[in-house]
């Protein structure tokens, strides 16, 4: 029988849920690296034992941890970041010049086809690339010296790539997106990139056709249907169907179109999901509910899931990383809160329980599916 | 023998208790010691100094012999007392956060 494995980095250790198929009852083990800051942990889908963990303080900066036995045992790898060539400077948040400076890993990807390969994305932005499973990493410097990169600007949370994409049909194109800067394309395995971000309408920029500077806040595709993506932008829901080459807006009725997560459904790659906060100055659900919301119709029609979610004095935000999806039918999705909860909803979303409740701030969540 | 006085967390990444006893030296420093350190525990490279700079984190102090000695030079001799392991060399990490 399949098995679920959740991976849940808090502010404050790292912690293991893990289900049979039924997603009925869980058991937490943890917290793993306790008093540790766990960003991101992320399994290979070639071997899902293959766990990678990205662990940091500000004390004491950023750590690599790699589990060979799906999290029982962990070792330190490499944990050397360091920008190809001479860094340069993006923009400041006061419009200034400011060196590159690397700060923490926020989104750690593998390798589709093999278990030794995984991929980092760090603030200040860059894409690293480990080959021996996290011993040493190399930036694909490609990205970071497009000729925009001086414009970049971080977002409140930093000047961070939090989101990679891989495309299943060809490895070598892959999308990425960084906060303040907008979403990127390559073709070549991470040599080139191109911003993607046509279509993209951010309020603060004077130039509403500005190549890049979009605070894009997660970005997320149905591996079945890689040419359609979905975007959580700092304000607006997006959708493209052309790869990135342009963005359309899907918001529709929804009560507010700002956010973090957004998530597709592991097999309807129509079906989308949000989770909805009040604005970027409020970071809480509008009304003190907490409601995902869910388009079936690939955005614009959006119906609330509330179905055990609070719906009354709530006030926890659900960040970037904090929500994935199994591949087993139903559809298994899940999502932690800054509230220390983490929801899994075995049933497409109709209805949800929370699985753990007084977890540290749920930095992020993802789903593993064992068979 | 050089005794170094490691905070929790990175006691728990280099899998050690208490003191870490390193080799004897004849004119130890802050560098030579954490040069030392780093090499009997390769976890802890980057989480005390800075890779490529070898500049100390920001939320790093250095104490020996009830000294904070974190703004002397890195290649000053350290106390007698931490060369000849009657005191240890202590790694601090500042008080702040939560």
């Amino acid at each position: 029988m399949s098995k679920v494995r959740l991976l849940v980095g808090t502010r404050k250790g790292a912690f293991v849920l893990t289900s049979d198929g039924t997603r009925d009852d869980w058991n937490v083990e943890g917290p793993l690296f306790a008093g540790w800051e766990m960003y991101h942990l992320n399994g290979s889908p070639v071997d899902p034992d293959r766990l990678y963990a990205s662990q940091s303080t500000g004390w004491h900066g950023q750590i690599v941890q790699r589990s060979d036995d799906g999290g029982k045992n962990w070792e330190t790898v490499g944990n050397e970041f360091t920008y190809d060539g001479v860094p340069g400077t993006h923009q400041w948040y006061d419009g200034t010049q400011h060196p590159w400076e690397f700060a923490r890993i926020w989104h750690l990807e593998p390798s589709l086809t093999d278990a030794d390969t995984v991929y980092a994305g760090v603030e200040d932005a860059a894409l690293f690339k480990s080959v021996d499973a996290g011993q040493t990493w190399h930036e694909l410097s490609g990205l970071r010296d497009h000729r925009t990169g001086p414009q970049w600007q971080p977002g409140a949370g930093g000047l961070c790539l939090h989101s990679i994409l891989i495309d299943p049909e060809d490895p070598q194109r892959m999308f990425v997106a960084i906060s303040a800067a907008g979403a990127f394309r390559t073709v070549d395995g991470g040599e080139t990139w191109e911003p993607i971000n046509k279509g993209l309408r951010s309020g603060e920029l004077p130039d509403e056709d500005r190549e890049v500077g979009h605070c894009v806040h997660r970005i997320a595709m149905n591996p079945s249907r890689p040419n359609t993506l979905f975007m959580q932008k700092h304000w607006h829901v997006m959708r493209s169907d052309d790869g990135g080459d342009s963005w359309q807006k899907v918001s529709g009725n929804l009560p507010s179109d700002f956010g973090f997560p957004i998530a597709v459904h592991p097999h309807e790659p129509d079906t989308v999901y949000v989770v909805p906060i009040k604005s970027d100055s409020e970071h809480v659900p509008p009304d003190g509910k907490l409601r995902v919301y869910r388009s079936k119709t690939g955005g614009n029609e959006w119906e609330a899931l509330t179905d055990g979610l609070p719906q009354e004095h709530c006030y926890v935000n659900v960040l970037r990383d904090a929500m994935s999806v199994d591949r087993l039918d139903p559809g298994g999705i899940y999502f932690g809160t800054t509230g220390g909860q983490v929801y899994a909803s075995a049933d497409d979303g109709d209805s949800w329980t929370a699985i753990v409740r007084d977890l540290p701030a749920v930095l992020s969540v993802e789903a593993q599916t064992l068979s | 023998m050089i005794r170094v006085l490691l905070p929790h967390h990175l006691r728990t990444l280099a899998g050690v208790e208490g003191e870490v006893a390193l080799d004897a030296q004849e004119r130890p420093t802050q560098r030579t010691v954490l040069d030392a350190l780093e090499a009997s525990y390769p976890a802890l490279r980057g989480t005390i100094r800075d890779y490529g700079t070898a500049k100390r984190r920001d939320f790093i102090r250095f104490f020996a012999c009830g000294q904070d000695v974190t703004h002397d030079s890195p290649d000053d001799p350290l106390p007698d007392e931490v060369a000849s392991g009657a005191a240890p060399f202590r790694v601090v990490g500042a008080m702040a956060g939560g």
